[in-house]
């Protein structure tokens, strides 16, 4: 077969980039999220005030924010309280929360998903149900379609 | 509820004349078919309207001067003319690069607005002199596809829906054509392309695929990607009322008076929210609450029907418990107005029309009332 002497990088560029119509999203300042308290957290898991600690998750989300590792600290610190709890509370638990809430955390659901460890997949299939009887498709829809994800 | 298949085809999109006698749709392709109705429930071809090179995506028919406008991938619109029996068409050079993807004439019938992919709005109006349709851009700033258009009452202002996530309100004011309009709730200064206010975007949201004005032109509604509903009152300092919908996205939304919305997408359902004067948005019901299905005993015959057809014996339904098969691509007015419409038309993929009376559904859904 012919080989290609001559360089072939020009395949591997990004044309989107140089595109001047290209759609970029509009800037928002969201440089001070922190992301859910972890010591509020810690300490309401440690309690065994689970509810409260799913409150208190859910409060913040690093929407705004570039910084990756706040967002990984954030998801992680989610799984951990979503994990403390006994299969037969999450459905109460999805009931209290209120709409914003319950696309909040279909949006940490799914992005659990993204990265399975042991045994997260299993847990969040069941808030997966729980979310959805309550949300309905439209809060899975409202995670596929946000511009800017926890 | 009249319903009535078309086609196997989609239709893309539909218009009716004035006194509802005829319907044209677009069946998925180049052409605009219209339909006389024929007694009863029969539908027959009497035109057929060939002149896009690509498929139709928007079809209006002006009420008091008997004219349509349609417009197509093939980046052009035609202004159709009935002479004698048949229908001519003038073609429209709207300047567009991409394909043209609605279009809707103004409430007084001198203007109509195409939205398209060139992320640009063409508000085009007739010049004597020359004998020709001539167009004017409404660019910025508008970053994507516009998906949907409606006009105010006053002929001036224009609502757009676009893919960059937003719904703006423009003005189209031509000095051609229009006179100087009085000051609204939108604004009083409304020169051409002045964006008057916008809706939407900043991190969440989806495609707006359908703007609605109510018929006082004080409050406008959308429906966008993100399965919500939003509607916000000029009239009440612009505060935008979102309904975030369990549902599947809705494609297209109307008003059916000034405190009741109707909107169906891809649920394959009309469902009727209600905007009160306070300003808060709920759901009230679907509209088509399918009737329930008896357990029947299958017959031997059918079993090994459905064991020739299906490889099975079990009676498994595969349709949908709705009307519509498919998602409605396309909501419009039958009878009464924006302000208080008795009927209302709905189009989808399927290639099925269906026409829903409030009257018959207020009876049949407990607790349904329009308000």
């Amino acid at each position: 077969m012919s080989k290609n002497v001559s360089s072939d990088r020009f395949r591997k560029v990004d044309v989107d980039e140089y595109d001047e119509n290209k759609f970029v999203d509009e800037e928002e300042g969201g440089e001070n999220q922190q992301g859910p308290d972890e010591g509020e957290v810690d300490s309401l898991i440690r309690q065994g005030n689970v509810m409260g600690a799913l409150q208190a998750v859910l409060k913040n989300p690093p929407m705004n924010t570039k910084n990756q590792a706040l967002k990984d600290r954030a998801e992680g610190l989610v799984l951990k309280v979503l994990s403390s709890f006994k299969s037969g509370d999450i459905e109460k638990a999805v009931q209290s929360l209120d709409k914003n809430g319950v696309d909040l955390l279909m949006k940490y659901i799914y992005k659990g998903f993204e990265q399975p460890t042991e045994n997260s997949s299993a847990v969040l299939l069941q808030w997966h149900e729980k979310a959805l009887s309550a949300g309905g498709v439209g809060s899975i829809v409202r995670v596929l379609t946000a511009r800017k994800t926890v | 509820m009249s319903y009535y298949n078309f086609l196997l085809e989609p239709i893309s999109c539909h218009a009716w004349n004035k006194d509802r006698t005829q319907i044209a749709i677009c069946p998925n392709n180049h052409e605009v078919h219209i339909y006389k109705k024929e007694g009863g429930d029969k539908w027959s071809k009497i035109h057929e309207l060939k002149e896009h090179n690509g498929q139709v995506t928007g079809i209006d028919w002006a009420p008091e001067s008997n004219r349509i406008v349609t417009c197509g991938t093939d980046r052009n619109a035609y202004v159709w003319t009935l002479k004698g029996n048949v229908w001519r068409p003038t073609l429209v050079i709207l300047r567009i690069n991409r394909a043209a993807r609605c279009v809707k004439w103004s409430p007084k019938e001198n203007k109509f607005a195409v939205g398209s992919g060139s992320r640009l709005i063409s508000i085009c109006y007739f010049e004597q002199e020359n004998d020709w349709w001539v167009c004017k851009h409404i660019k910025k700033p508008i970053r994507s596809t516009v998906l949907s258009l409606d006009w105010h009452p006053n002929n001036v202002l224009l609502a757009a829906g676009s893919c960059d996530f937003k719904c703006r309100v423009f003005s189209a004011y031509i000095k051609e054509v229009d006179e100087k309009p009085a000051a609204t709730p939108w604004g009083s200064k409304m020169p051409f392309g002045q964006v008057m206010a916008e809706f939407g975007g900043a991190g969440s949201g989806g495609w707006v695929h359908s703007v609605s004005f109510s018929v006082s032109g004080n409050r406008l509604a959308w429906v966008s990607h993100d399965s919500t509903v939003s509607v916000v009152d000029a009239a009440k300092s612009m505060i935008v009322s979102q309904l975030k919908t369990e549902y599947l996205p809705l494609l297209s939304v109307i008003f059916v008076s000034e405190n009741s919305v109707v909107a169906a997408g891809h649920d394959c359902c009309p469902m009727l929210y209600n905007y009160d004067d306070r300003g808060t948005l709920t759901f009230i019901s679907k509209l088509d609450i399918p009737k329930q299905s008896i357990q029947r005993n299958i017959s031997a015959m059918e079993r090994f029907r459905n064991m020739d057809k299906r490889a099975t014996t079990e009676d498994r339904n595969s349709n949908l418990e709705t009307l519509h098969q498919n998602s409605i691509t396309q909501v419009s007015i039958y009878e009464g107005d924006k302000g208080d419409c008795r009927k209302f038309c709905t189009t989808g993929i399927d290639g099925a029309m269906t026409i829903w009376d409030f009257k018959t559904l207020e009876s049949s859904i407990q607790g349904l009332r329009i308000m």
